[in-house]
């Protein structure tokens, strides 16, 4: 389904969020695209990476956050419209440029799009974005909906232009996620020129320098440009005022809390009541319009996920206005109505409006319902924890190390990394791992860990990383345990590909982000230069893998980089076939007698190998089975058997 | 736009399952056929671990008026297709209520606590018992079974929906149906997929 790329101008059609915020950067004519994937942002990029032979588009999957930034940075330099996008964490990332790039301006217009997720439905933090617009002092969209996801980004890019400042659209999961219907725009057929002009006066913004300096006339000039964008912003098309001349209560909300406000009004039937102010603009927020609205009603609820952002800008502007439109008492976090943690939804929302309005609100269900639902879920739903696949190569991997440092018996752990492999955090995993942060921060802590034998420290310390967050940001880590001399064993978990995202390519692969053949950088190769011992395993076999990571972990001085090179079982070269047709003989296994303790399904636990209550015994469940045959070395009798797939 | 009116307006649809079983895009065929009766149609779905052995939920909101939020309200949902019966009863305990209708494939699939022994996974006529109780008609398929002898299990989505359409509440006929798999799928699917969606119309009424 393309009707992203390929539907016509007026053509009604559903998208999911991330696919309307491309499409609203082809109908914006972007030029070049550039982002580091990440969940719930990664499909914008994506897609624009599916329209870029249509629409002559340049679109990179970059090395990490920062450098995305950076390239769609150079296209708003040599005059074409550029936009990067990136999950929240991601932001921290391009923060050190981002804060410069928002003090030098832009030329072309150029939008960043950060994907937030309340609630970390995909994420371990659910940090909030918007506070970045207001330290680099740039304007900030919130779109509520999969049609304004894709008009704010045409919005954006002609404000960014207008005002040669960078524009952030904020997303977040049930946008990004979700999707709506959507009226579709023209797609503009320019082909601008690029050239980055650079001859003029050196602090000519438009044919001079590119720079910060000098800082404080810069910074002048950026505060001067948040002037110009509320200008704009006082008649934004994605502000509006719902709701009755007089309400007791004026609601203001933005992004899906609109349509979860929305929607709780409608339920409590208090639409004579209440009324909605739905900004698409938050932040700077427009005095003019936002005077008007103050004027309604003294009593005024924010509605806002996470953090009050929005709340504490407006109390603060309704302290300069007071004056005028008198003192307001405010709703929301600050009173602690609504939660600071966790997303909203139509019914915390619903909560907080009869609160407010002191009338009743009841569930519709009734509480026996409910109960008794709970108590049919308890017995009737077991626990789904996530998992790894099928024939997964970290659980091979992990397996390996957990069993090298129950030999080791010196207390050894791994430092984490983000990838699919902290799932061995979970109950579904082996519980090797003892930290996770942020990208590369495995090897960062594994660094310090590795100078502490000073103070008496025995452990072994290992660190994992995948390929892709091996260039996103380990490499930095690693150079500094080499130089620093630290004793450490890096294990890179290579499946060739970011697989959590879904497979996007990065710089260790030889196809880029819109399939041309390109140089693939070696992991190992890099890590020689870089002049750490390396070796390399495949985990499926188990033997090998144990007896090279028990020598290096045993080997006393300086950085080893052990390379446990599998793909991973979801990858589309991989899918469907079978290496091994593998089976349990019956005859052999002895089950609970075996004294094994059930190693296979229990400690195990590849969902394609299950335990047979009724007969005791292991057995391969065909359906899910992918055929790596790793259990097969794991069974202490040899009653897993394997052979060559036909 | 057919100007289409709902009886129940907007109609919270929910399709509970695991990752891996199609549920991202039942639904999006679903909204598609939906959206050419008229109709606004919001989808919220759960990415991210979904490949992974984890629950996912698609919510569909279904309105002839407006847009609504991507997200079921508690206890509000009218139908829910379960695509994994244990699934179902996680879904009907935050948006189940008396009313809610049930489609419920029967084919089991068990969650990692169930292969290691740790839990244990009801049987079917438990899962009947409490699906009657907590809903005020369910109907069970063996989706699954009946879509391995059309060629492949993945057609199981496809029953699912075509019993969604004889149970009622949404506008979901055959033609629109198929003028969205004809856009959507290998010319070459189109009989057998519409042949599916024709089994699970027949298997409910």
């Amino acid at each position: 389904m393309s009707n992203f790329i390929q539907g016509k101008a007026g053509a009604t059609t559903l998208l999911v969020g991330n696919e309307a915020i491309a499409r609203g950067a082809l109908e914006a004519g972007i030029k070049v695209a550039a982002a580091y994937p990440g969940t719930p942002a990664t499909e914008i990029i994506h897609n624009l990476s599916k329209a870029a032979t249509e629409h002559n588009l340049y679109v990179e999957w970059s090395a990490n956050e920062k450098v995305a930034m950076e390239v769609a940075a150079a296209g708003s330099y040599a005059g074409l419209r550029s936009l990067t996008a990136m999950k929240q964490c991601g932001v921290n990332v391009t923060a050190d440029f981002l804060i410069h790039l928002c003090l030098s301006g832009t030329r072309a217009g150029m939008v960043v799009v950060p994907c937030d997720d309340p609630g970390a439905v995909a994420s371990i933090n659910e940090e909030e974005s918007r506070i970045f617009a207001q330290l680099a002092e740039v304007p900030l969209l919130e779109p509520s909906d999969a049609q304004e996801a894709k008009d704010m980004i045409k919005y954006a890019a002609e404000l960014s232009e207008a005002i040669r400042n960078v524009v952030m659209v904020r997303s977040v999961t049930r946008l990004s996620h979700a999707s709506g219907t959507v009226v579709l725009g023209e797609i503009p057929g320019v082909e601008p020129k690029a050239e980055f002009e650079h001859g003029g006066a050196p602090f000519d913004p438009e044919k001079g320098l590119v720079m910060p300096m000098p800082v404080t006339l810069k910074h002048q000039k950026q505060q001067e440009k948040l002037e110009q964008a509320l200008v704009w912003f006082e008649k934004c098309p994605f502000n509006r005022y719902v709701g009755p001349d007089r309400p007791e209560l004026l609601l203001v909300t933005s992004s899906v809390c609109y349509l979860y406000s929305k929607e709780a009004i409608e339920r409590l039937s208090v639409q004579n009541r209440v009324g909605i102010l739905k900004l698409g603009s938050t932040w700077p927020l427009p005095p003019e319009l936002m005077e008007r609205h103050l004027r309604l009603s003294d009593r005024i609820l924010v509605v806002e996920e996470t953090l009050p952002v929005m709340e504490n800008n407006l109390k603060a502007l309704a302290m300069d206005l007071a004056p005028k439109v008198g003192i307001k008492t405010f709703y929301g976090k600050g009173d602690g109505l609504l939660p600071r943690v966790g997303e909203l939804n139509v019914d915390r929302v619903t909560t907080a409006i009869a609160e407010t309005l002191d009338i009743p609100y009841r569930s519709p269900a009734s509480d026996r319902y409910r109960l008794r639902a709970q108590e049919i879920a308890a017995e009737g739903a077991p626990a789904r924890p996530l998992t790894f696949c099928p024939g997964c190569p970290h659980r091979a991997s992990l397996w390996s190390i957990t069993r090298v440092l129950e030999m080791d018996n010196r207390k050894g752990f791994v430092c984490g990394d983000i990838g699919c492999y902290a799932m061995d955090l979970f109950g579904s995993g082996f519980g090797v791992t003892k930290t996770i942060h942020a990208m590369g921060s495995g090897t960062g802590l594994a660094s310090g860990f590795g100078k502490l034998s000073t103070f008496g420290m025995t452990q072994p310390v290992l660190s994992v990383c995948g390929d892709s967050t091996f260039f996103h940001a380990a490499m930095p880590a690693l150079v500094n345990a080499i130089h620093n001399q630290s004793n450490i064993t890096m294990v890179v978990l290579d499946n060739s590909g970011t697989a959590m995202t879904g497979f996007q390519p990065h710089p260790g692969l030889k196809e880029d982000a819109v399939g041309n053949e390109v140089p693939a950088i070696d992991i190992a190769q890099v890590c020689r230069a870089m002049g750490a011992r390396v070796e390399i395993c495949d985990p499926f076999d188990p033997d090998e893998t144990q007896r090279v990571l028990l020598d290096l972990i045993d080997e006393e001085d300086g950085v080893k980089v052990l390379i446990l090179k599998q793909i991973c079982a979801l990858s589309p070269e991989k899918k469907g076939r079978k290496q091994y047709d593998v089976s349990v003989e019956e005859s052999v296994c002895i089950g609970e007698a075996c004294g094994c303790n059930r190693l296979c399904t229990r400690i195990l636990k590849c969902p394609g190998l299950v335990w047979d209550a009724v007969r005791g015994k292991a057995r391969i469940d065909d359906a899910l089975c992918v055929g790596c045959g790793f259990c097969a070395s794991i069974c202490p009798l040899g009653a897993i058997t394997r052979k060559e797939a036909a | 736009m057919n100007n289409v009116k709902l009886a129940v307006d907007p109609f919270n649809l929910i399709i509970a399952g695991v990752g891996g079983q199609g549920n991202v895009l039942a639904s999006r065929l679903l909204g598609q056929t939906l959206l050419r009766k008229g109709l606004f149609v919001t989808i919220g779905e759960s990415f991210g671990g979904n490949q992974r052995g984890g629950s996912v939920s698609s919510h569909m909101r279904i309105s002839s008026e407006s847009t609504y939020s991507p997200l079921v309200p508690y206890n509000s949902a009218h139908v829910v297709i379960g695509l994994e019966a244990t699934e179902t009863f996680r879904i009907l305990t935050e948006y189940g209520n008396p009313e809610v209708n049930v489609i419920c494939n029967t084919r089991p699939i068990h969650s990692v606590k169930v292969i290691s022994g740790e839990s244990k996974y009801p049987e079917p006529e438990e899962i009947q018992g409490w699906m009657a109780e907590l809903s005020a008609q369910c109907w069970f398929l063996d989706a699954t079974d009946e879509a391995m002898k059309l060629g492949s299990p993945i057609y199981g989505n496809i029953i699912m929906i075509g019993a969604l359409g004889a149970v009622g509440g949404l506008p979901l006929d055959r033609e629109t149906f198929r003028a969205v798999i004809a856009e959507t799928i290998a010319p070459e699917k189109l009989e057998v997929n519409l042949k599916a969606f024709d089994l699970g119309r027949s298997m409910v009424s």
